[in-house]
This record gives structure tokens, sequence and C-alpha cells, in this order.
């Protein structure tokens, strides 16, 4: 079942002659020949869900637009920076007019007639090849006023980024498109009402606006009738990480996740087992390797009964050969590095999340640090402006849930290099000390009188 | 006991704490928006940058490109490039270093003319990315025509490890590899045409790796 990887390899798709010729700009006159609430209509009917990360259904965002004639803009985000996540990349190089169909189609059905593409700085190729897409349409009279002699107008721009994974946040986005550093704004007002501009906006993933030429083409019904009740239609999945050919997959929401492990990504190395995976980008919780959940159906609803998420849909595997520990530090130094530094939760509790990974790294660290670090996750996780910060929390706070004896291991090992001998067991942990069951000490009497 | 005051030791401003960043130099006027008469700015680069604001609704909205615009002109957003930057927009130079310093890709100090981004991120990292970071740097040995940094994801996980070599993906790297491309670099030719991201095909339709790889 493949929608947007069909023709996908084909010679000079990322011109308009050929994209045309592979059927291209059809769905786009018979989308302007519908009233903008029927093509709507069809959005919701499909259930299509975002493709970016937060999964919300893209019709009802429509919907949530006002009506009337003010100035109302869409913003197409592909400011792809989450780790493992490079769907939108290969998408933009070799499909970009599907995108612009897409988002002229959306546009439509929304009553817009300004839009934006926000494409992340590093992607250089990717942008000249959607700059050369979009002067192409604009020339066959796709862009522009009065699209195909109907009563659509649009104009469309392609911005690009910096180099800030922030920018990738809608808000933040947003700010930077406006020519602010990116930093995130609080919610409600959403940018359905108030976004760039102050002006009504809808912000959707590349992958998402791809899939609307298709829900016209196949009627809303019928696209809901690919994947799960829930989660509809198909998904491009990056697998990345310890398999023998990372790369992107196209698979119907709702096949197992062994399947796009080992069947389409070919598994982790010969003699290797799956230690753990990301099943959406670093920012989803990490699930262990186990059959049980390397059974879960890879839709929205099933990784988000598992405690993680399915996000932007990149998997990432890690193997045995892979100390978790080495992993986590990554994972917390990259949102450490990217936090804007807006809110404290955040800025501070990546950044000392990364110092007591490290302590445990250097050998300095006691059990007890594993317990702060988890209280420390708890704190982040709901007190943000974003989510970034959530976004570390859970990766760390699920690798110490899951792999708490490794970490010790790791502790007791560095430690042992360090000849500090063994961590004596802390009694006294404070209100603080969050979850986790107090244990006996060993060795130490809590009630002697230290002189 | 009395404290001598003279025998404490004290920074050149006078106090005993290092101060503010060298960013600051409290010693400079306010900034205002830069007078066009006594700024001058070449015309190709004031021309690309009024194209860029004219083609949104708020002409702020111009500052990333226009930083990118002023970035390539000199090499680095110095402190010129940016007054340069704000004479056109009419902003305030300090407004534009805000969100200079915001962003990754901008550089706020000289930096050499090839720039390696090389991924040291989760996936890249899983396959050696540590590795060939470290060889990159050896292999360019610190000449200050090469501006090798260790970046953020870079959205290439399929070709991991990888670099961005002046913008052009390569990957999957070897610790060799980054002797060649530096080598490439120097004499002006193709960075690695056989691991270029660009001639890619899908992944399906590419073979199972050599287990044990």
């Amino acid at each position: 079942m493949k929608l947007l990887f069909e023709n996908f390899d084909r010679p000079g798709l990322n011109t308009l002659a050929v994209y045309e010729d592979a059927g291209g700009y059809k769905q786009l006159r018979r989308a302007l020949k519908l009233e903008p609430a029927d093509v709507l209509a069809e959005l919701q009917a499909s259930g299509v869900r975002g493709r970016g990360g937060a999964g919300f259904a893209m019709g009802k965002k429509v919907s949530f637009l006002p009506q009337g004639t003010m100035d109302k803009y869409l913003v197409c985000n592909a400011d792809e920076s989450e780790p493992g996540t490079f769907k939108d990349r290969e998408l933009l190089q070799k499909n970009p007019h599907l995108l612009i169909e897409g988002m002229i189609i959306a546009a439509w059905a929304a009553g817009i007639n300004r839009s934006f593409i926000y494409i992340r700085g590093e992607y250089l190729h990717q942008a000249d090849i959607l700059d050369a897409a979009l002067a192409e349409a604009r020339e066959a009279g796709y862009i522009g006023d009065r699209i195909l002699r109907s009563d659509h107008s649009l104009d469309m721009v392609v911005h690009r980024g910096a180099g800030a994974y922030i920018c990738g946040e809608e808000t933040a986005l947003l700010d930077s498109l406006e020519g602010k550093r990116g930093n995130p704004r609080l919610k409600p007002p959403f940018p359905a009402l108030q976004g760039l501009y102050k002006g009504p906006t809808l912000i959707n993933n590349v992958e998402t606006l791809m899939n609307v030429p298709h829900i016209v083409e196949m009627g809303g019904e019928a696209y809901a009738k690919i994947g799960t009740e829930t989660s509809t239609g198909t998904k491009v999945v990056s697998v990345s990480g310890c398999v023998r050919r990372p790369g992107n997959y196209e698979i119907p929401l709702g096949v197992p996740s062994r399947e796009l492990i080992f069947g389409l990504a070919g598994g982790p190395p010969e003699g290797r087992t799956v230690k753990a995976w990301f099943p959406g980008g670093s920012s989803a919780p990490v699930l262990p390797g186990t059959d049980e959940m390397l059974d879960l159906p890879y839709d929205f609803d099933s990784l988000a009964k598992a405690g993680s998420m399915l996000g932007s849909g990149a998997i990432i595997v890690i193997d045995d050969s892979i100390p978790i520990v080495d992993v986590a530090l990554k994972t917390a130094k990259f949102y450490r590095h990217e936090s804007c530094g807006k809110c404290t939760p955040c800025r501070e509790g990546t950044n000392w999340t990364v110092k007591m990974l490290e302590r445990i790294d250097s050998g300095e660290a006691t059990p007890m640090d594993l317990d702060i670090m988890a209280s420390v996750q708890e704190q982040i996780i709901g007190n943000c402006l974003c989510v970034l910060g959530d976004a570390m929390a859970m990766p760390i706070g699920s690798m110490i849930k899951h792999f708490r004896e490794e970490f010790e291991a790791h502790i007791d090992m560095r430690r042992e290099e360090n000849g500090l001998g063994a961590a004596i067991p802390q009694v006294n942990r404070g209100r603080h000390a969050g979850p986790g069951p107090m244990r006996e000490p060993t060795g130490v009497d809590p009630t002697a009188v230290v002189v | 006991m009395a404290i001598d005051p003279s025998r404490i030791k004290r920074f050149e401003h006078g106090s005993r704490v290092p101060g503010w960043d060298d960013a600051v130099d409290l010693t400079k006027d306010p900034a205002v928006v830069p007078d066009p008469a006594t700024t001058p700015v070449p015309k190709e680069l004031r021309a690309e940058i009024e194209a860029h604001m004219a083609k949104y609704p708020d002409p702020r909205s111009a500052s990333i490109p226009a930083l990118h615009a002023v970035q390539r002109w000199h090499g680095w957003c110095s402190p010129t490039a940016i007054e340069q930057a704000a004479c056109v927009m009419r902003l305030t130079p300090a407004y534009l270093t805000a969100v200079a310093t915001f962003y990754d890709m901008f550089d706020t100090v000289p930096t050499g003319d090839n720039t390696i981004y090389v991924c040291t991120n989760i996936s890249c990292s899983l396959r050696g990315a540590d590795d060939v970071y470290a060889a990159m740097l050896e292999a360019a040995g610190g000449d200050p025509n090469f501006n090798v940094r260790g970046f953020e994801c870079l959205g290439a996980c399929d070709i991991a490890p990888m670099a961005s070599v002046n913008g052009e993906y390569v990957g999957p790297l070897t610790r060799d590899d980054c002797k060649i491309i530096v080598g490439a670099l120097r004499e002006g030719r193709e960075v690695l045409p056989e691991k270029q991201l660009r001639k890619r095909p899908l992944a399906d339709t590419l073979p199972l790796e050599e287990s044990g790889s």
C-alpha cells in the first residue's frame, strides 16, 4: 500500500512535467470545482491525524479556523529536526510538487490566501528543489491570483530556518517566521485563532499536507479504511540506529512494529538483539525490546497505551552492545543544547540531567542520583510552555524505569574503575527523592551518631 | 583582621569578578538603527535583503534570510555584517545580534570557509559518529580554512554516520573518508560523489547490509 511513495524514484519527479505526467495537479483541479466546505468534509471524514508529532486530527484543526475574510495563513512545518526523523527530507527532495498541491487544496478548504513553508536551514539541497518547484508552479498558474480561473488565490513563500530544533514547535516556528528568536508562546490563544502576525493560522507537517491530494482522490471515507479505526492512512516511518537497512518505509498504520524493525529494516546486525527502541523519535519514551512490545501494532493509540507515542514516526533501534547510559547522555545533551531557555524547568532540568548523567559516567554517582534524576523528570513534565522539556523528561524517565539495574551496574562499574568502591546506600533521601522503594541500608546504622 | 584593599587581586576593570561576557562592551554607545549615510552597504547585498523583505507581510520576517545573506557575503556574522543588515532592515544591530546568536548556523565568530557539520546525535552515534567526528577533526588538523563542528541531528539517519560538507550530505562515513573529504575540499574536487545522499534511492530497493558491519 503506497500513497506518498508512489512513483517515488521516478527520475525527475521533482519537476513539473514529470509530476503532471504521473497525474499531478489533477486533484487540485477537482478540489477547486468543489465547495471549500465539501473539501473540508472529506478531510474530516478521512480522520487523517497530524504526522508531525502530536497526532491531532487535521480536519478538526482546519475547522477551528474562524470563518470570514480576514488574512489567514497556512504554514507548512518542514523544520524536521527530531533526532531519528528524516521522512520530510526525502519527501521534499523527491516529490516537492505533491506538497505544493496539498497546500493549495488545504488553503482552499480553510479559506486561506497566504502560505509559508518553513524548511530547516540545514536542508540546502531540498530548499533549492522546493524553490525551483515553486517557481515552476507559479509559472504554470498553480500559485498566484485566481488559480486555474477559480476564486482561489494563494501566495507561497519558502522560508529557510537557521538551525534550531525548537523552531519545529508550532508557536516557536511562528516567532521565528516573524523574524524573532524562536521562543515558544503561551497557549492559548492557539495558532488557529491567533498565530502568524496575530492572524488565524493553520500549521501542518509536510507529510500531513502531502496526504491531502490523496484524500481528495480517494474520498475521505475510502482513505479512512486504510490503517486502523483511529489511526487512518499510511505513514512514512524512518527506521534508523542499529538496523541493517535504515531508511524510510511507507506502511499502513497498525502494522506490527516487529514487521518494521525486522522485516523492512532487516533487524539488528547478526548476533545482536534489540535492547530498546524509540518508537517515535527521541522525544518518545523508550520501549524495551521484549516480544510483547515488539508485537505492538504501529499506530497512535496502541503505542500510547503501551506508555510511549508514535510522535514523528521515527524508530531508533538500540541493540545490546550499546550501554543505555550513553544513549541517555546523548539524548539529554541534545535537549540541553536545544532548550531555548525561556522557562526554568526545561532550561535547568535539561542542564542538571546532563550533569547527573555525567556524574554517573565519571564514577562519582550513587544510586540516589537515579532517584533525584527521576524526580527531576517528573517536575519538568507539564510545567513548561512547550513540550521540549517533556521531550527530554519522557525518554530519560523511561530509560531509568526500564533499565534501572543497568544504570546501577554502570554506577558501580565506574566507581570501581575509579577506585571508589561500592556506593554507600543513602538513607536520608529527603522529601524530593522521588519514586522508588526505600531500601534497607546495609552495613550502615542510620541511627548512629556521626562524630 | 583588617583586609588590605591593595592586596586584593582585581581585574582590569577594577572588579574582583570577571564581569560580563566579552560580547558586552560597556564602553560602546547604545545601539540605534544605523544611519544609512554612514553605513555603506554593498549594492547587491542591499538588493538581496530588500527582495527578501518584500516577500513577507511584515518586513521584519526577513531577519533570518538577511542574516544568511550577510553571512554569505562576509563569511560570518561580524559586527559590520549585522550593522549592514540592520541598516537595510531599519532595525537595531542589537535585535539582529539577539537573533543571530539564537540559531546554530550563524557564526558570530570568524570561521573557516569550508563548513563541515558532523552529526553526533543519537542515531549516528549508535553507528560510530563520535569516532568519525574525531577523525574529521584530526584530518582537518586545525586548518583555519575548515570549520568542523559536531552538530545535532541533521535529518539523515539513513546514511549514518554522516556529515554535511558545505551543505552536501554524505554518508555512511568511515574514518578514512574524513581524509578524502578534507583532501577533496583542499583541491576543490567534488566530495565523495558515490556517497552523496541526493543519489540515494528509497531504502526498500537497497540490499541489506552485511551483518557485523
